[in-house]
């Protein structure tokens, strides 16, 4: 559960507050004011670099959460279902797991070069074990028992897809979105800042290379809020809406 | 016309078992506990994963009502998309509803229902697919007395108002039996075979006796 919003109201504030007298107190380039922070973060928003800079990481981001969810979700299903693909494939999850997300965007890079397909296939990579892992969870967590049923009054492919398994998948797809968007967020910015020329990673590069801590702070704040946009407009109503059937009675299975 | 040969053998929970069932068969499934009752309903209804295993003979076109022991009715669907999703249609979902006693819960969901009221929705989708074959796992059990009465008398009403329908149910009570079956099997040994497969007498007695006379029957002579 999440904490009361009113904590968001105090502890907010205060540690503005406390970055403020700091700031004020060290009076240094490299810890600036909250204010030279809004200043700098409005400045790159007329001049529309913000704007640029950050649809092309959303974009960046959106497109390599849509491969990975998908191929995630149908290796993850296909391991989940048979024997045979999950010990066929396993040992490769497992090595992909413990892979460095640092290492596949290397060696992309170094193969591939520093090209956009390069990147978007680093990231995707780093996140299709998560997927696979959690969507196998799902998979085998599905109840045999409405399978049964399925199978006695016949229900066609679909119908099974749709009303036996997707809703029974839906909080293992929550899950591999969440933990997705998370890491995904992440490692698209060391994509970016590793081998593109546009991306809030390639800002925040940018400003790593002259110590402009101000511009650093202003991105990332900037990133942070629309990360918090997506939770709270997209992922949010969408667990709600499809939880709903789970408030009433007892929540008793089958 | 129904004419339903079961034959298995090699399953790992059954031996060899074979015989058939018949239009207007109402069969009364009795044995002891966890000899494989359920899994003998399963076969017939073509659920079992032991295919390999066996030998099972049944018309293609079969349609089959499965009142499984828990409701197995989809948590997340009203009653209505459950019905529907076995292919009734919009309009008729209220008289199918009503004909179980159910009428104004079409809308719920299988979780706002109490225990009784969920078994009769899943005999509603049971009967809503004209079944040739009627099959009922313990149809009675964990409903108090006044409730199991009342499903009876629907389950009774129901077989009356299709003489066509062919019905195998599990139960321990002879009432049951006496009331809805013209038939009974019985299932037991190591690996279990059907030992008994007679019409029902009106003076079989209660089940105990019954069931200690087929044990005895079975035990001297291998009945199946």
């Amino acid at each position: 559960m999440r904490a009361s919003p009113l904590a968001y109201w105090i502890v907010l504030p205060l540690l503005v507050a406390v970055w403020s007298i700091a700031a004020w107190w060290i009076d240094s380039s490299l810890l600036p004011s909250p204010l030279a922070v809004f200043q700098t973060l409005q400045s790159a928003a007329v001049s529309g670099e913000l704007q640029r800079h950050l649809a092309i990481t959303l974009q960046r981001v959106a497109i390599s959460f849509a491969l990975a969810m998908a191929l995630g979700t149908l290796i993850g299903l296909c391991m989940g279902r048979s024997p045979l693909t999950n010990a066929l494939l396993d040992p490769l999850l497992v090595l992909l797991l413990n892979l460095p997300a640092l290492v596949v965007i290397i060696l992309l890079y170094v193969w591939f070069g520093l090209i956009e397909v390069a990147a978007v296939m680093a990231v995707v990579i780093n996140k299709i074990p998560n997927v696979a892992v959690t969507m196998r969870e799902g998979a085998r967590s599905l109840d045999l028992r409405l399978e049964q049923m399925a199978s006695v009054y016949r229900f066609s492919a679909w119908q099974r897809l749709t009303h036996v398994w997707m809703p029974q998948l839906f909080p293992y797809l929550m899950a591999a979105t969440r933990g997705g968007l998370a890491l995904i967020w992440k490692i698209v910015l060391v994509v970016e800042l590793l081998g593109r020329s546009d991306g809030i990673g390639f800002q925040l590069h940018m400003a790593f290379q002259v110590f402009d801590v101000a511009s650093l702070l202003a991105y990332s704040l900037a990133f942070i809020a629309v990360v918090q946009l997506i939770e709270l407009t997209v992922l949010q109503p969408m667990e709600r809406r499809a939880s709903r059937w789970r408030s009433v009675g007892g929540g008793r299975h089958a | 016309m129904l004419d339903l040969r079961i034959v298995a053998d090699a399953h790992p929970v059954l031996g060899a078992i074979e015989t058939s069932v018949n239009e207007g068969d109402r069969i009364c499934l009795l044995g002891p506990s966890g000899i494989g009752k359920t899994t003998l309903l399963n076969l017939i209804a073509g659920l079992d994963a032991s295919q390999a295993a066996m030998d099972q003979r049944i018309l293609k076109p079969l349609r089959i009502g499965y009142l499984f022991q828990e409701h197995r009715l989809l948590p997340w669907r009203t009653l209505r998309q459950n019905l529907m999703l076995v292919g009734v249609r919009a309009p008729d979902v209220t008289e199918i509803l009503s004909r179980v006693g159910l009428e104004g819960c079409a809308d719920l969901l299988p979780d706002q229902l109490s225990l009784g009221m969920a078994r009769r929705a899943a005999l509603a989708r049971c009967l809503a697919v004209d079944p040739d074959l009627l099959l009922l796992d313990e149809p009675f059990a964990s409903l108090d007395p006044d409730r199991a009465e009342e499903l009876q008398s629907l389950i009774a009403a129901l077989l009356d108002a299709r003489p066509a329908m062919a019905m195998i149910c599990v139960t321990h009570e002879m009432r049951d039996a006496h009331r809805l079956a013209n038939r009974v099997w019985y299932l037991d040994g190591r690996p279990a075979r059907l030992q008994y497969d007679a019409p029902l007498n009106r003076d079989d007695g209660d089940a105990a006796r019954l069931v200690a006379g087929l044990r005895r029957l079975g035990r001297s002579c291998r009945l199946g």
